[in-house]
């Protein structure tokens, strides 16, 4: 099911329609006829295979070469009325982009891209595409399986990238007003490549020493390799867009400090830093972690190459992680990777209700992970020197729907076991940051800890304040991070330009 | 990127490290603290601050070299620059006129009490110091802290010195002798803060400890400096570093503390073996 499926602006229609109706997408349409484009078998994402990945940290993904790419473009029927792109969060022209690539023409497909999203090779790769563009695809209904926009678009950027023909957008003259992201992540990076694009002068204030937030703290390199990051981060920066990292607002400076120093618009995108635990016995015993810690030791400090990096992280032989998202697919694969034995999921409801991608949970079972469903933990044991050594926990079983629509665990009474485990890493989600709240008087806050905002803008409470990310929805995605980017740039920019020059 | 301005070694395995950052200078407050990394390597480590100069726009702090991040800290010298310092962090010490308040350093917290003797004293109070000494060549500041404090008190097993006690013996001397301590605040390493709290805790003295739990991020994302307060577990780092403390499991910070033990010894001699071969 379509997460975010959105009406599309009667603007955006008709830039799609005028696209659909160019003289080469209609040769192009004619070129194949639909019954062989039907033919063709969705292309495979080449995998590195699971026992030489899972004991290392390179890309488990190999993307395609530019002629599956191409013959994977020519499955898109280039629908009149293109269901895709109502599924994406920041609107890509799918069938553009798409037919670009059935053209051979790469670059102009990654352009493309480019024009709805400043972090593609980002998105081709962290998206969760079967839940968005490719579950509305027409040819998915036709076929049962959908182009595979994640995989072309992953294509269009690397090739790109790899060409080293990256382009800068002629910018318009500056505008003269400054604007103020707060965290580099998803969400900050977005609306700072925007508002750069239209001529306003961007920092962006970054807490921690390296840009890209959740992108360089948590998702780890065999799913998004770090040099990606780090070419979208130049690209901005050749943009002019200025990024001051280990400056944290609501310590270093609060918003009225900035607003003091000339900033006129405000995009707070402080993420999700605040992990969640179950608050059971025994959570505080050494070797129990948050995913937060777990994978900032790992990913941002580098603990897989410790000592040659000075910060540690504990190898585990049998390491339980808690939760069924993608942040715990990526902490047991991480836990895998580090030498565990055992590297286990424990999830209190079953393989139907995990929230992780399928294609993260596909990966971590070829890669040897175990699941244990309709589990939880219900206190944590400990040896001598406060090391946690055992975990008991209690069976579940799945009674009526809750909230969300899923069916809501049980526990089953007198179902107690007790497993041993050497690490425990507690990835059951996060909750906003709390430090920009707590030193911005006058900002209104919604009942989980979330800034509150008018969800057409981004507005905030205060004059010329925006936000958008997890700080605004808890822990969500980065595609969905991105999309209230998009939003709130927008709208700072009509903010920017309507205000009296003082 | 980070200038050093100063770093000196004060006593045997104690520097004093002045960075340029004008910013966090113009912030902070007693109590708090900066996460620095001695090169892209190290780790994000935390130290109190001990002093700072809005005018000169820098921050300085007392750090005992501990594992291989400290070690490189004490290796570099003005002009050197550091890939990270970032703050001021954490919330700031109540500060007000709460009468006579006795402060307790040792080690790197006998600079880490400074700003607080000097803002307690401007409140309005009493300010009573023991600086804790294991022996005399390790005693610095002493000029600092007289000059802030009403009086200052060595606690020592150094015979040279008039006093032979362990700080918690030497606060239950100066509390026996007859002045109400309306608070006591202990800054050094843990069992320092353990035994001052301690000694403070039959008679009911609110006593504030600044922990110093290990941490990574520092501004609450990931949680490695939990610990628990009044049967809560709280993140030293947002929402301390000052506790209660009669109020903190000092057991579980202890082990908790400990955590990587073995690692930083590894990484130690790994960087030794490196440096000095």
């Amino acid at each position: 099911m379509a997460e975010d499926k959105k009406e599309l602006s009667p603007d955006a229609k008709a830039r799609l329609k005028a696209e659909y109706g160019r003289e080469w997408r209609q040769e192009l349409r004619k070129a194949t006829p639909l019954k062989d484009r039907m033919k063709a078998e969705r292309r495979k994402m080449p995998e590195r295979p699971p026992e030489v990945r899972n004991k290392d940290f390179r890309e488990v993904n190999l993307g395609l070469d530019a002629e599956a790419a191409r013959a994977e473009a020519r499955r898109c029927w280039d629908c009149a009325n293109p269901q895709c792109v109502s599924g994406c969060p920041v609107g890509i022209d799918i069938p553009s982009f798409v037919k670009l690539i059935e053209q051979g023409k790469f670059l102009e497909a990654a352009w493309k891209l480019k024009e709805t999203n400043s972090l593609p090779a980002i998105c081709g790769r962290v998206c969760p595409q079967e839940t968005q563009c490719e579950d509305l695809c027409n040819v998915k209904k036709a076929t049962g399986r959908a182009v595979a926009i994640g995989n072309l678009e992953r294509f269009a950027a690397d090739f790109e990238r790899g060409s080293g023909k990256i382009v800068i957008p002629p910018l318009p003259p500056p505008t003269g007003r400054k604007a103020a992201v707060i965290g580099a992540g998803p969400a900050g990076l977005t609306v700072a490549g925007d508002l750069a694009k239209l001529g306003h002068k961007v920092t962006i204030f970054e807490a921690l020493h390296i840009s890209g937030g959740v992108l360089v703290y948590g998702i780890p390199e065999f799913r998004l390799p770090k040099a990606i990051l780090k070419a979208e981060v130049e690209y901005l920066k050749r943009l002019g867009v200025e990024i001051r990292t280990s400056f944290v607002v609501g310590k270093t400076a609060t918003i009225d400090d900035l607003r003091a120093d000339g900033f006129e618009a405000f995009f707070i995108a402080s993420g999700a830093g605040l992990p969640n635990f179950m608050r059971i016995p025994g959570e505080n015993l050494v070797g129990v972690y948050s995913a937060n810690e777990y994978l900032t030791r790992v990913n941002l400090m580098k603990a897989y190459d410790f000592p040659n990096y000075d910060t540690p992280v504990f190898p585990a032989r049998r390491a339980a992680v808690i939760g069924g998202g993608n942040v715990a697919m990526d902490s047991v694969r991480t836990a895998k990777r580090l030498g565990a034995e055992r590297a286990m999921i424990v999830y209190r409801r079953s393989r139907q209700e995990l929230p992780a991608r399928i294609e993260e949970v596909h990966h971590a079972e070829e890669e040897g992970i175990e699941f244990h469903f309709l589990t939880t933990p219900i206190r944590y044991l400990g040896d001598e020197a406060g090391h946690v050594r055992a975990m008991e926990c209690l069976k579940m079983g799945l009674g009526e729907p809750d909230a969300s629509g899923r069916r809501k665990p049980v526990p089953i009474e007198g179902s107690e076991f007790t497993t041993e485990v050497d690490m425990v890493v507690v990835a059951i989600g996060q909750s906003p940051n709390p430090l920009i709240p707590q030193t911005t008087p006058g900002l209104t806050m919604g009942k989980w800890g979330n800034i509150d905002v008018d969800w057409k803008t981004m507005r905030t409470s205060l004059e010329g304040v925006y936000a958008g990310g997890d700080i605004i929805r808890g822990g969500a995605t980065v595609i969905l991070a991105m999309g209230d980017g998009r939003i709130a740039a927008a709208e700072m920019d009509a903010y920017l330009k309507a205000r009296p020059r003082s | 990127m980070a200038r050093i301005l100063d770093r000196r070694r004060l006593v045997p395995n104690l520097h004093l490290i002045e960075v340029e950052a004008p910013e966090v200078a113009r912030k902070c407050r007693p109590g708090q603290f900066v996460i620095l990394m001695p090169d892209e390597r190290g780790e994000r480590i935390p130290l109190s601050i001990s002093d700072w100069d809005a005018a000169r726009g820098s921050v300085t702090s007392v750090f005992l070299t501990v594992g291989t991040s400290s070690h490189k800290l004490s290796r570099l010298a003005a002009g050197d620059e550091i890939p990270v310092y970032v703050g001021p962090l954490g919330r700031p010490s109540e500060i007000e006129n709460f009468g006579t308040v006795l402060l307790a350093g040792g080690c790197f917290g006998i600079g880490a009490i400074y700003p607080l003797a000097r803002a307690l004293k401007k409140a309005g109070n009493r300010v009573l110091t023991v600086i804790d000494v294991k022996a005399r060549y390790l005693l610095y500041w002493e000029d600092k802290l007289r000059a802030a404090s009403d009086r200052v008190f060595i606690a020592s097993r150094d015979f040279a010195l008039d006093s032979k006690q362990y700080v918690p013996a030497k606060i239950e001397e100066i509390l026996g002798a007859g002045p109400k301590v309306d608070r006591v605040i202990a800054i050094g390493c843990t069992y320092l803060m353990y035994s001052c709290a301690m000694a403070t805790k039959p008679r009911g003295i609110k006593t504030i400890v600044s922990l110093n739990p290990i941490m990574v991020d520092g501004t609450g994302m990931c949680g490695a400096c939990r610990c628990t307060a009044a049967g809560r577990t709280k993140f030293a780092c947002v929402d301390g570093p000052d506790f209660d403390g009669h109020e903190i499991d000092w057991d579980e910070l202890f082990k908790r503390r400990k955590s990587y033990f073995d690692d930083e010894i590894r990484s130690l001699c790994y960087w030794e073996r490196k440096e000095f071969p």
